[in-house]
Parts: C-alpha cells; structure tokens; sequence
C-alpha cells in the first residue's frame, strides 16, 4: 500500500525537487503521447526539446521568448503569494502595447531618444491602468478578480484588434490591419548583434533581482506573503488587504505592460491584431514553476520559453499540430501541481499492519 | 499495567472496556507514544494527564482511528481490535469531543452532526433525536444556526451532542471545560457522571487539576510519551499532580507585595460598537480604566463580547469606534489602525495562535518581526534587517524557553503552549506600556501556563497595564488585581480581586441585568464555591 504521511515541517528539498521531478514526468508522459501519434518518441522529444537550441542563434532566441514570460510572472507571482489571481496579463500585456505603442505611432517620425523611455512608462501605465479595473472592482464591490481580470483580457485583445483594423492601420499597409512601423527611435535596442535579443531582456534580468529584493528582504514583500498566508494575522498586525490587493495588481500589471511593450518594440515592431502566443497566460505556469519565487521564475520562463521553440519545429519537420505547445504546457502544470503534495507530505510504501504486532 | 491504581473501580475479572497495551507511536523526529498501557473500567471516569507534547493527543487519534500504532494492542471489551478509521471506532462505540473543533463553519448546526453520524436516513428524525440529547442534558443549541456564528462554547456543545447521540461506551474529552462557566462546568460534570452511572466510560483529557480532582476516579500520567504513574486524583492534590506531570517542583505564581497603581494607561469610556461578525455581540457602553501596574481580568463565557472587545482595542474592526471612547496613555486613539496603536506602545495578543497570532508557516524569526518591526527597529529603508531580526527571535526563543530546533523554525511545528511562550513574550519584549492579551494560557500545558502567568506579573511590576480576557477564572483569581464581567456586550463595573467572590463571578457571567452593585448568591450555586476554591 502507498500512503502520504504528513511532514513535520515543509520539506525545504522537495520545494526545489518538485519541479524537477514534474518536467521529468512530463518528459515521460510526453514522449507517450508521442509514440501513439506514431513518431518515434525519442526523436520527438529530441526534436522539441533540444533540437531548438543546439545552436546559438536558437538559444538566443530562447532568450527572446522568456523575457516577456519572466517579466509577467513575476509580477503575477507577488499576486499569488498574496492571494490575490491575478489571471488577465494577457490583457494587460495587450494595454501596455496599445499605450506605449500608441505613442510611437502618433511621434511615428521622431528622432527623440526620449520617445523610447516615454513609451516604457505609458506601456506600465496601461498595463497598471487595466489592472486597476479589476482591484477597484475587487475592493469597492468583491467581485472576484480571477473573472474580472480574465475577461478584460477579451475587451483589451478585442480592442487591439479594432485599432489595427481601424484608426491606427497603416495608410501605406496595402490594407492589411496593422500599424505603421513604430520609428526606429521607438525599436528597442538590440543587444546582442546577429540576433534579436534586445534591451527587455536585461531588463528582465533587472526585473528579477529587483524582485526577489522586493519579496524576500523588503517590509511590503514580508506584508504581502502574511496577507497571502494568514489574513487574520495581517488584520491584527495592521498590513491592509486591500492595500495589497492595489499593490499586486498595479504591480503586476505595469510589468504585463511592459512586457507587452517589449514584444511590439522589440521582435514585432508595430502594432499587428496578434502581439502574443498566450505569454500573459503561460506566464502563470511560469510563476508556479518558479515557485512563486523570482530567481526560480527566471528557470521556469526558460523551461516554457522552450516549449514554444520546441512546438514550432515540431509543427515545421514532424508535421504535429501546433496545440502540441500547449499539450506540453498543460501536463506540465498538471504534474507540478501534482508534485507540490510532496513539500507538505512523504510518501510511504507498506502497511501500517506490517509493522505492528496484529492478532 | 497500571490497573491496580484503581482497585475499586475494576469490577472483579470483567473485561477492561479499554485496555492500551504498549502502544507505540514514531513520528519522523519523535516518539510520541512510548510503549504506554492502561486500562479504563465501564463507569469509570478516567483522566490523562500530561503537559502538552506528552503525547496525549497522539493517544487519543489512535484509541479513536484516526492514526495507527506502530506497535501495541488495543483490547476492546476483552477482544484485541485494529481501528482502522474514526468511522470503526465511532462503530464501536467510542466518542471524542476534540480539543480543536472539527466542524465545517458554513455549514449548520444540524449538517455538522449528521456529517460525523455513520448512518444517517432522516434529516428529520435526527433533528429530534438533537433536540432531545440537548434538553436531557441541558446543552441548549438551534440546530439551524451556522457554525461560523457560533461561540467557541456553542461549537463545543455541538461536539459533545454529536457524540452523544451515538451511545457511546466510550467518550473521550479533549479539554472540554476551558469555555464554560463555572455553573456550566458543573453541569458538565453531572452530565458525566450520569454517563458514567449507565455505564460508559470516560476518558478526561485536561490541564484543571481540580476538575479533575474533582471528576475522576482514576489519572494516567504521561510525560514525554511514556506512562510516568497512576494516581487516585481524589487523594492528591492538583499541585502534587502538576509536579508528576513536569516532572519537577511548582512555583505558584509570585504575585510579589502590595502593588502600587499608577496613572490609567488604557481609558475605554462608553465603547460601543457594532460587531463586524453577521451574528456577533455588540459592544455596549464599555467603561473600563486599567492603571500602570494593574492587571484587570475581563471574565465572561466565550461569545459575550469578548472578542469583540479585544478586536476593538487592537484596531482591528471594520467599524470605527467613537472618538474618545479608547484611550492609550491619554490619548485617543479610536480612529488608529493597529500599527498606530503599537508605536504608542500597546501590544496584543489573540486568543487564536495559528493564523492570527503567528502565521504557522513562516519562521519564528519572521513571527517575531511580524508585529515587533517597528518598535524593535528590525526594518530600515524599507528593507528587513536579518542579522537583529534573528537575534531578537533567538532572544525570545532564550528568555521565555521556547522549546523548538530554531529562529528558522516553522511557527506551525511548535506545540500549542511553546507558541504561546513565544507569542506572548514577542509582545513583553517589547516592552509595552499596554498590553491587552485574550485567553493567554488556553490548551496551554501547566508548566507553560505558570511561566505565562509570572511573565505578566513581571510586567506589571514595571508598570504596564495589563487587560486580560480569559474564561478560566482560576486563571483571573490566580494573576488578576481587578475583574470585570461581560455579558452580551456589555460588562460589569471593575471590582477589586479581594472582595468578589467566585459565586458573584458566576452569577455575573449569566446576566448582568439586576446584579449591578449587590449581587446576592442564590441557594443552588453555593454548592460549587467550593469547587474552584484558590489552594
């Protein structure tokens, strides 16, 4: 008989093991499914998962990927570990492009180098202002933001879509529902030549460590963690929930802007109706592969960042469906979620009778 | 075998209604139970004794399924059983009123008992069957309530009717008395001892050592997971059996001379408040000053206020209290959130440990930093200062013997009366002008209660006030200068210790409305004065 036993205290191991021990599984599981698609499991899986970055120019571009999945999730991870779900990045991401990317386009033929950081700020302004929708509507009226976050998303992508198609086209686009190319004062940098890994990257890398600053070593981060964990405690002491509610969202909002900002001056480059393959949403699988933490989070968006690559060239020399990327993304989650019963609880094998004196 | 402790309760060769033989119990880093034997008699009242983490609790979840021993055999009426689950045990007869209530809060009275019942048909004829268990034995309780409404004393109740309606033959109590009144608790007890007289056997779990000198006819004593003696609690004192529980000398709190009073620190004039709760008390017009060096005790049965009242004077309502109406060190501070409170040097701590005290699972270095930040300097530009964040856990850790493996430590992983040790002294090392502390010894284990009690003495010889809310009242008489009562929201005018007896108390508790002033004890309650009587 197999039984899970409680643990004294938090298995401090396991919380580091278990996502190791889920991105195994899913490996396992993975190449399954593979096999009864009728490919050879193991080329599958070498296709998805290393054929993508056994070159530089790959790696970089796993670089590219992560970068708006690290910058998300972190922001979303100070939600979590507040208890407050945030699930609409997605849209948010989507606001920070349209107010940063508006303003390119209205200065679409200035040279000033002030336009870059001026869109960096509106891009967290839209992305903060969307999620402010749902923490008003939180903390005036309880309605839970889990909905009301998810929902806006569809408004937010809606509303991109009806700017392309109408007053932001391009009047030289031949009619197709894009933009105008933002200005080049309005690209962001690249930072490593011959690819197209540009300055968001170090920022996520910025984003990161000021974020695990944020959690770990500062008074907010402490409060934020007490509301998530015991809400009555932080009523005794006096660190107000609603006043975390603002925080996180705000928060995690500008970063989903940002982040989204990033995508339509960095590798896209205008406004299109598609500025994002789901990162506001695999940035939560993110955050829980990171366990919440920032530096774990900085892992885990290299880990889905890869299984974006990995779906691509599945699709392009296998001829698997482009849903194998969000296959893998789901299992993924699955397991982990699954593995995390593992920090609270050991499993044991045998009988309990086995051991006692029965008669 | 300990069953010659008792020869009078065996009744001849008759099988034990429960015998433990050398049960054992590891649990990853401790041996819980250790090789522990016993025997309880049908009709017996038969109390187990032991500070908390001596292994009690542990027994309890094995005698009633819910843990398995590693080794040992349990016999039941004279056949060796293995109860696999609570649903075996209630099968068989056994009841158990647990220390920590487990009850779904948004559920109604009447769904919880049907929960815990092994079969249950008709909704309506439980709902009789409840009504009828709660007259015979005077536990009044609507059965369409919502637990979350309910007192913690109303909660318990639902314990005892639900184990009751299972004719038990067995029931174990887990600290059953710490949210009675003294005339509650007698009732109880002649409820017991009817049990008793038809025949079941009770297994008592408490820390009152007069309860239980009171109640029982035999004790077990555990410490550290081993059976440490038996004894007739009726030929010991509580004090001799408190010293075989710790095993070493108790000092009775020193309560040093005469103080002297000074200045009132915490005013509380004409508070009234609405409760935040759908169905909790509201205040009405609390008067009350304690002076620096006092230590007030506000008496009362749970549900009457007293929570209120404490979240009240910590900030924590939703609702705002009057301007002026509380006061610290003269000034007001009704509209002030708790960290405001704080910096003018009140501390709190909450009836409840985990989850409202102390978060369990953070470390005890961050439970310290929790409400000490400010006053202990522990942060500075925003960011935490680990190296005097730890020092100031391992300082509590050290002056009130906490014991645990750490600052690193999960508060969670401490026993109930080791937290409370570190709870508690989180706020006197801090040095408070007031503190206001609600139920500071409840499930706590003698040896902890004692080191609480002298630690607030302590404090009010510096000169804080000190406001305990507690429903033990030997706990008030043993620590308190002054008492008030709360009855429904409201209290009784602030008596001196020395003239109120513990009838007037009592009587207080049932009602304030023609007592104010003059109370006169009535016939039936003078048999219980004796009962709770100071040593």
């Amino acid at each position: 008989m197999v039984r899970l036993e409680p643990r004294r205290q938090h298995s401090q191991a396991m919380v580091y093991l278990s996502p190791v021990l889920a991105i195994f599984m899913t490996l396992v599981v993975g190449g399954i499914i593979f096999a009864f698609m009728g490919k050879n499991p193991f080329d599958a899986l070498y296709t998805f998962f290393i054929l993508p970055i056994n070159n530089s120019y790959g790696i970089s571009e796993l670089f590219v990927k992560a970068t708006p999945l690290v910058i998300i999730a972190v922001g979303l991870a100070m939600g979590f570990r507040a208890n407050v779900w945030n699930i609409g990045a997605e849209g948010q991401l989507t606001m920070g492009a349209i107010f940063g990317g508006g303003l390119a386009l209205y200065f679409h033929d200035s040279e000033s180098a002030l336009l870059l950081p001026a869109m960096f700020v509106l891009g967290a302004i839209g992305g903060a202002f969307w999620a402010s929708i749902p923490a008003l509507l939180r903390t005036k009226f309880n309605a839970n933001e889990i909905l009301t976050s998810l929902m806006l998303t569809y408004v937010a992508t809606l509303f991109l879509s009806f700017l392309v198609h109408g007053p932001w086209r391009n009047p030289e686009g031949f009619n197709f529902p894009e933009s105008r190319p933002f200005p080049d004062a309005g690209l962001l940098p690249i930072i490593y030549d011959g690819t197209r890994v540009h300055l968001g990257t170090a920022i996520a890398v910025f984003v990161v460590i000021a974020g695990w600053l944020l959690l770990s070593k500062s008074v907010i981060g402490f409060q934020l963690r007490v509301v998530g964990k015991a809400p009555q405690a932080a009523r005794h002491v006096g660190f107000r929930q609603k006043r975390m509610v603002w925080f996180t969202l705000l928060l995690g909002g500008a970063l989903a802007g940002l982040a989204g900002l990033f995508e339509v001056s960095g590798p896209i480059g205008q406004l299109q109706p598609q500025i994002s393959p789901g990162y506001g949403f695999t940035a939560i699988i993110v955050a829980f592969l990171g366990r919440l933490h920032p530096v774990g989070i900085l892992f885990g968006g290299l880990i889905m960042a890869l299984t974006y690559l990995g779906g691509e060239l599945a699709q392009i020399t296998l001829g698997l469906p482009n849903a194998v990327t969000g296959l893998f993304q789901g299992i993924l989650l699955f397991f982990l979620l699954a593995c995390d019963v593992l920090t609270k609880y050991r499993i044991r094998f045998g009988s309990i009778a086995a051991k006692g004196r029965t008669a | 075998m300990t069953g010659d402790a008792g020869a009078e309760a065996m009744k001849g060769n008759a099988p034990a209604q429960l015998e433990v033989r050398g049960v054992t119990k590891a649990f990853p880093g401790c041996l819980a139970n250790d090789d522990i034997s016993f025997r309880i008699e049908p009709g017996e009242i038969h109390a187990l004794l032991g500070e908390n983490g001596a292994g009690k609790s542990t027994l309890v979840k094995i005698i009633y399924g819910v843990l398995q021993a590693d080794q040992g055999d349990l016999i039941w009426e004279g056949k060796p059983v293995t109860i696999h689950s609570p649903h075996d045990a209630r099968e068989m007869g056994v009841g158990l009123v647990f220390q920590h209530f487990s009850l779904f809060e948004t559920m109604t009275v009447l769904e919880n008992i049907a929960l815990a019942m092994n079969d249950v048909r008709d909704m309506a004829v439980l709902r009789q069957k409840v009504i009828e268990v709660e007259k015979t034995y005077g536990l009044p309780l609507d059965p369409d309530r919502h637990v979350y409404t309910l007192s913690v004393g109303e909660r318990q109740r639902i314990e005892i009717v639900r184990c009751l309606l299972q004719n038990p033959k067995l029931l174990i109590l887990d600290e059953p008395t710490s949210v009675l009144t003294p005339q509650e608790v007698e009732k109880l007890f002649e409820t017991l001892r009817r049990l008793a007289d038809e025949g079941c056997a009770i297994l008592y779990i408490s820390h009152k050592l007069h309860e239980v000198k009171a109640l029982c006819q035999r004790a077990t004593v555990l410490r550290g997971g081993k059976v440490v003696g038996g004894c007739d609690p009726r030929e010991e004192t509580a004090k001799s059996m408190a010293e075989m529980m710790i095993g070493q000398k108790l000092t009775a709190p020193d309560r040093g001379k005469q103080r002297e009073f000074g200045d009132v620190r915490l005013d509380v004039t004409d508070l009234s408040l609405i409760s935040d709760e759908q169905f909790g008390t509201h205040l009405k017009n609390i008067n009350l000053k304690v002076r620096g060096g006092e230590i007030m005790g506000v008496a009362g049965v749970a549900g009457n206020g007293q929570n209120e009242l404490f979240q009240a004077l910590a900030g924590e309502t939703e609702h705002e209290a009057a301007p002026d109406s509380i006061k610290i060190d003269g000034k007001s501070v009704a509209h002030f959130g708790p960290r405001r409170r704080r910096r003018l040097g009140a501390a709190f701590v909450p009836e409840e440990r985990n989850g409202h005290g102390a978060v369990p699972d953070m470390s005890l270095s961050e439970n310290g930093f929790l409400t000490a930040f400010r006053r202990m300097a522990l942060a500075a530009r925003g960011l935490i200062r680990e190296v005097p964040t730890r020092s100031f856990a391992d300082n509590i850790i050290k002056t009130f013997d906490v014991r645990t493996t750490g600052a690193g430590a999960e508060a969670g992983s401490l026993s109930g009366g080791n937290l409370q040790k570190f709870i508690v002294g989180r706020e006197i090392l801090q040095d408070p002008g007031v503190l206001v502390i609600s139920q500071p010894t409840w499930g706590v284990d003698a040896g902890a209660a004692s080191a609480i009690h002298q630690a607030l003495l302590d404090l009010a010889a510096k000169g804080t006030a000190v406001l305990v809310i507690s429903q033990d009242l030997d706990e008030i008489f043993a620590i308190c200068d002054s008492v008030v009562v709360m009855s429904e929201g409201k209290m009784s005018k602030p008596r001196p210790m020395a003239d109120v007896s513990i009838e007037e108390i009592g009587l207080l508790m049932g009602g304030l409305h023609d007592l104010e002033g003059n109370a006169t004890p009535a016939n039936d309650m003078e048999e219980t004065g004796g009962r709770v009587g100071q040593a």
